[in-house]
């Protein structure tokens, strides 16, 4: 089983937005800067006035690699990683998993948009090509 | 404007894949043979330091910090330091040189340890953060969860973006890592020896794309010793010293392997910028060069990064020769870590100063006096510039 990240007050938001299919995203309420990981100051004004806002859940593929290297036991492969520019969050990058397309046919420039898969209690985001 | 330290010493352990020797078996090994290339003894050593300290954050990442070292060399020191966060593998080195040129002790045995080989099991792989952990905290708590487990995949799209904006093929990797497996055949304690072609290259299997197999450096149990010494102290050594000319550990983005703006460039950049901002060499100085290559695609950046050529150019720099046997700028002499195995920079460093001693036998650069090394990848990195005498 892949592991978990450990739910904290900064990125409990992030990683439970999904039960609402809300990708969840760390805004400076003061000068409105976009932070991930998300953070309990903001690192531009030192601002500890950090709202979640939901964004769009779209974005475009800054990059990606297809993994083949079956690192655990039960891990199917090959899958794609994708590290994408979050719609909405400028300077935002949310790297996930690509699901329901050929790993293979991932692209640079891509546009995806997310969906979530349920684990105990973390929501991971996943990217999938936005049609 | 050089620092008043100098290294004086660097000794390597018998390292191996699934050796099954205890970590402070290898140390020992690696810092006899070091007080042997310094002409020390154990009561000579004052200082002790090392990166990260004892931590099992991966199996056989650092099984050994300062205290069970100390222990058990019978170290009496006035000086000790581990640093995790320091500027990269390298940081156990660029804060030992503070101390000496300081005063706070005069020979400082600087160590990296690792057991990555025998500790890695089909559920605990080397290199993957967290292996085995229920709940994980820190940035890779954004990557490993997400599948993105291992430094290869980090490594993977960094080098996808550099592939598509700058038009890098597999085949300038290639000559990455089969020009380091010719030193490396040159290199009787390499770990990978047999001759690698273009065509071997090429036919691995891939690991995470673009990255195949000989992509990716080769874990290893072994230990690595680098000797740093106060300057006056330095003059009683066996071999010359080889000065700390400049160093740099400058860092401009957050620490994650995804959120560089330009991820086509890395902490490297930053950290190598500062070096040179200290000391009036140029890179056109430089006689030899260990950059961090833990992964193939970790080499033009550092080269870039360096200054070595601009960016975006690497892959031509590489395809006309520059960098292998032979080349204007040889890179990682002794096989680095794709053919010598993974002793987290300290090998690259090792073998910087054997180059710079003129003790590399048939892999000699013919006169070598200046090196530069570079450690690190993705967000971490130290740089650091050395000449003989």
């Amino acid at each position: 089983m892949r592991p978990l990240p450990e739910l904290t007050p900064e990125n409990t938001a992030f990683w439970t937005g999904g039960a609402e299919g809300k990708l969840m995203i760390a805004f400076c309420s003061d000068c409105e800067k976009a932070i991930h990981p998300p953070q309990l100051i903001c690192p531009a004004c030192w601002s500890q006035s950090i709202a979640f806002k939901p964004v769009a859940g779209t974005g475009t593929v800054y990059s990606y690699t297809v993994n083949y290297q079956q690192w655990m036991p039960d891990m199917p492969v090959p899958f794609a990683l994708a590290v994408v520019d979050v719609d909405g969050a400028p300077g935002v990058r949310v790297t996930a998993e690509v699901v329901n397309t050929d790993p293979e046919e991932v692209a640079i420039g891509q546009e995806m948009k997310v969906s979530f898969v349920n684990s105990d209690d973390v929501w991971f985001p996943r990217w999938e090509p936005d049609q | 404007m050089s620092l008043a330290a100098a290294i004086t010493g660097v000794g390597m352990s018998d390292i191996g894949r699934k050796t099954n020797r205890p970590a402070i078996l290898h140390l020992a090994e690696a810092a006899r043979r070091a007080l042997e290339c310094a002409g020390l003894t154990s009561d000579d050593i004052d200082g002790i330091s090392t990166y990260p300290g004892k931590a099992d954050n991966s199996p056989g990442m650092s099984p050994l910090g300062t205290g069970e070292v100390r222990n058990a060399l019978g170290l009496k020191t006035r000086w000790h330091s581990a640093v995790p966060d320091g500027p990269s593998q390298m940081g156990p080195i660029q804060v030992a040189a503070m101390a000496a040129a300081t005063g706070q002790a005069r020979h400082i045995l600087c160590f990296r340890a690792l057991t990555e080989s025998s500790s890695q099991t089909a559920t605990r792989r080397a290199s993957i953060p967290g292996a085995g952990r229920a709940r994980l905290g820190g940035w890779y708590s954004y990557l490993v969860p997400a599948n993105a487990m291992s430094a290869s995949n980090w490594a993977g799209w960094m080098a996808m973006r550099y592939f598509h904006e700058f038009g890098m093929t597999r085949e300038h990797l290639g000559l990455v890592a089969t020009g380091q497996r010719a030193f490396a055949q040159d290199n009787p304690t390499a770990i990978m020896t047999s001759p690698l072609t273009m065509e071997d290259y090429l036919g691995a299997r891939m690991i995470s794309s673009p990255l195949g197999l000989f992509d990716c450096d080769v874990p290893i149990d072994g230990a690595c010793v680098v000797i740093v010494s106060a300057a006056d102290a330095a003059k009683d050594c066996a071999r010359p010293p080889l000065t700390i000319e400049a160093m740099g550990s400058a860092l401009g983005s957050q620490e994650t392997w995804d959120q560089r703006a330009d991820l086509t460039t890395m902490g490297a950049h930053d950290s190598a910028a500062h070096m040179w901002s200290r000391t009036d060499f140029k890179p056109s100085d430089v006689d030899v060069l260990g950059l961090y290559d833990g992964f193939s695609i970790f080499v033009p950046l550092w080269l870039e990064a360096m200054g070595f050529c601009g960016h975006g150019e690497a892959k031509d720099f590489i395809a006309e020769g520059n960098i292998g046997p032979g080349g204007r700028f040889p890179v990682n002499t002794g096989g680095g870590q794709l053919s010598g195995g993974r002793l987290h920079g300290f090998g690259l460093l090792h073998e910087v100063c054997t180059q710079l001693w003129g003790d590399a036998g048939a892999r000699q650069i013919e006169g070598a006096r200046v090196g530069a090394c570079g450690m690190g990848g993705g967000f971490i990195a130290g740089s650091m510039l050395l000449r003989r005498g």
